[in-house]
């Protein structure tokens, strides 16, 4: 046995994927940090007090690893549902009741709740610990708005299993979309944008009409939040995540008392 | 969720429920008690005669079995027995209201906060979190009750409270710590371990056991809660009360308070934009990278009271406590769709005009009231096209310079003459070390972030609507 794992390790193949002894002395377990794509992520090596769960809570991290889990079982439920409003309910039901995957759709929304919290707590603790001081202050701002993006995020899921739940709350939320000022049919200033008479902001192009695509929620909606959970959304937390690490090692790594 | 259920079958699922909770804090108090006993941190609490003491894990251990017991009646089918008393539940919900609540959360925030040596010291903590959980347990058996909170959309709220309780209590422990050591001229906690490790294995182990752990309770949560849906949905049976996500509902509470442009559109993007705003106008270098309170009083202060009182405690409001209607409801409270709560508030102008001048609301201003009067035949025709232009501006201003004036002058006060006020007398040195437009833009986020609890307040007084209030161009403060 110990000869065969010998025998693969010393393989051509595996030294191309791997190109560093097992990572276990010294040296080798400073090349794995810097020659594995997904590890480089991190720092060779960290002060005792940056890995301490009681200073980072480790909000951060859990965020990130349920965006993962939203990411991978957001694909497989992609599979099972289509965002027509004669599909969508009974395709989450079909999940709940049909296929054996369907456990996927259970993780996928409590794992999305728990997203906004464990970012809120993130944020709670970046706070406490004075951590979007000099010189972490953009990287905070990056945060404010991975913050806004999971929040939307959220707010899109919550229409495509198209139940009661879903209708409402986003005819509620989209609602106040409404009142925007100048650019909402019902917002202050909004009469102000006429022309010879006739207004330029309506139910038909006020914000609200923007948001939804339609006057009401409706199979636009769907449509239109499906592709922005999916697609659009997701594409702009990566790209901000990827930015946000990058600005953690750049910035000095963990925040710690100087 | 338990409609249609008898008594007897709703209290058959509160003990399925309730037998496993218990069990599950009997567990946690021992294990605390094997945790103090194994790390040597026994303490005498209680000191019997004939010299035998009783150290504080044996407590815990008590506390334990009593749970165990509590989870044994549950689980034995006698949930019904174990609920708070009913005059009691009366009695909260007679007392409550949103007046109570909101004040009563913030009166307990500052208690919180200015006793915090007392109340982060670990047995107060930990009696604190027991109380929470046995409140929990013991208001389960209450139906209504449990209809909100085991609602499953409104799960995570009860979660949020418990963590938000937790992560509180940890980072006050170690601010408190930390002052306590810079009094004594000693560095921060977190300087201690100044010592390099590497990442591999010390970060990306821990990393590892933490992914799967999350990964083994998510799959357990989902098994053991499914998760929200309901029946399918109807653009003709409008739920009552409608309500936004739960993590909006903090804004949807402050449409209560304000018309929905504000709560809305604008209070929300002051709040992404105060936030955003914060590393810039925080010009306080100390408490950079280490838990600490009195290095940091003010910002501290205003974070925690924005946060914790003005969005989290507004969020449990909203989803908790906001029956049909928005009306309010006690946590024990049938949530009744006919329940009037009647609606007197009046305007600022109203109050005014009316009640104080006694005399009817001024009117407005068109262009063609003031040309009417100067013989209008005489006119080119490109008047009236002007005055389709310029009517609705003419209108809007004679009604917040004429009708709506005593508001106006209160609010233009408010967000004009006090940021000045503030920079020469209460925050004299902040506007001189932050310079005109930092301080600018810090006086009037702290002034639209006031102007919440004053207007809770001026409703709660005064019964008074709105300040400014031009429905006709949806134009309300």
């Amino acid at each position: 046995m110990a000869d065969l794992g010998e025998m693969i390790r010393e393989s051509q193949i595996w030294k191309s994927i791997f190109r560093h002894p097992m990572p276990v002395d010294r040296r080798n377990r400073i090349v794995v940090m810097l020659t594995n794509f997904f590890l480089h992520l991190h720092p060779v090596s960290i002060k005792k007090q940056g890995i301490a769960l009681s200073y980072t809570w480790c909000m951060g991290g859990v965020t990130f690893f349920l965006f993962l889990v939203e990411t991978v079982t957001g694909v497989l439920l992609m599979f099972y549902y289509r965002p027509t409003v004669e599909w969508a309910y009974t395709d989450i039901q079909m999940l709940r009741d049909v296929h054996s995957l369907g456990l996927l759709r259970e993780i996928h929304r409590w794992a999305a709740h728990a997203m906004v919290i464990t970012v809120w707590l993130h944020m709670y603790r970046v706070f406490l610990t004075g951590s979007y001081k000099p010189p972490r202050e953009f990287n905070w701002v990056l945060g404010v708005f991975l913050l806004l993006l999971t929040l939307l995020l959220s707010f899109t899921g919550y229409l495509l299993p198209w139940d009661q739940l879903a209708v409402w709350a986003i005819t509620v939320g989209s609602n106040m979309a409404r009142a925007t000022p100048i650019l909402g049919h019902e917002g202050p200033g909004q009469q102000l944008l006429t022309l010879g008479g006739v207004d330029m902001i309506t139910n038909a192009s006020d914000a609200r009409f923007a948001l939804l695509g339609a006057r009401e929620v409706g199979e636009e909606t769907l449509n239109r939040f499906y592709i922005l959970h999916c697609i659009a959304i997701p594409l702009g937390v990566a790209l901000l995540l990827a930015v946000h690490f990058w600005r953690v090692r750049k910035d000095g790594g963990i925040s710690g008392p100087l | 969720m338990t409609h249609g259920l008898t008594d007897a079958q709703f209290f058959e699922k509160v003990s399925s429920f309730l037998g496993p909770f218990y069990i599950a804090l009997a567990l946690m108090n021992g294990l605390a008690a094997l945790y103090l006993w194994r790390s040597g941190q026994l303490k005498t609490w209680l000191k019997l005669a004939k010299g035998i003491e009783i150290p504080n894990a044996i407590v815990w251990l008590a506390v334990a079995m009593g749970f165990a017991i509590l989870g044994a009646v549950a689980g034995g089918g006698m949930a019904e027995s174990l609920s708070l008393p009913e005059s009691f539940r009366e009695a909260i919900n007679k007392s409550t209201g949103p007046v109570i609540y909101s004040a009563g959360t913030t009166v307990i925030l500052i208690i919180l906060f200015f006793f915090r040596e007392f109340f982060v010291r670990p047995a107060v903590a930990w009696t604190i979190w027991n109380l929470m959980w046995l409140f929990l347990g013991l208001s389960m058996t209450d139906r209504d009750f449990f209809e909100i909170v085991a609602k499953p959309d409104n799960v995570p709220i009860v979660m949020l409270v418990f963590l938000l309780a937790f992560f509180t209590w940890l980072g006050t422990s170690q601010a408190v710590i930390n002052d306590r050591r810079k009094e004594n001229g000693e560095p921060p906690m977190e300087k201690l371990d100044n010592e390099k490790v590497l990442v591999w294995p010390d970060l990306v182990y821990p990393e590892l056991i933490c992914m799967i752990a999350l990964t083994a309770f998510l799959i357990f949560w989902a098994i053991a809660l499914p998760a929200p849906l309901e029946e399918a949905a109807s653009s003709v049976k409008t739920p009552n009360p409608s309500k936004a996500p739960w993590y909006f509902l903090g804004l949807q509470e402050m449409l209560v308070y304000y018309d929905p442009w504000m709560a809305g559109v604008v209070l929300p993007s002051l709040i992404v934009a105060g936030l955003m705003a914060i590393p810039y106008l925080d010009f306080n270098k100390a408490g950079n990278g280490y838990y600490t309170i009195k290095e940091r009083m003010f910002s501290y202060s205003i974070f925690q009271f924005g946060f914790l009182e003005m969005w989290i405690t507004l969020i449990v409001l909203g989803t908790l406590l906001r029956g049909p209607n928005w009306n309010f409801f006690g946590p024990y409270e049938h949530w009744d769709a006919h329940k009037v709560q009647a609606l007197n508030n009046v305007n600022l102008s109203e109050f005014f005009w009316e009640n104080m001048l006694g005399r009817s609301l001024p009117g407005t201003l068109a262009l063609a009231d003031i040309s009417a009067s100067l013989d209008p035949s005489n006119w080119p025709s490109w008047i009236a096209w002007l005055g389709g232009i310029a009517d609705p501006f003419l209108q809007f201003f004679s009604l917040l310079f004429g009708r709506e004036l005593p508001g106006t002058l209160l609010v233009l006060g408010y967000f004009i003459a006090l940021p000045p006020l503030m920079a020469l007398t209460v925050l004299r040195n902040f506007y001189k070390r932050m310079g005109f437009i930092r301080f600018m833009v810090m006086a009037n986020l702290l002034l639209f972030m006031g102007s919440l609890p004053i207007k809770m307040l001026l409703r709660w007084i005064f019964d008074l609507k709105y300040l400014i209030s031009i429905p006709e161009y949806f134009f309300n403060f």
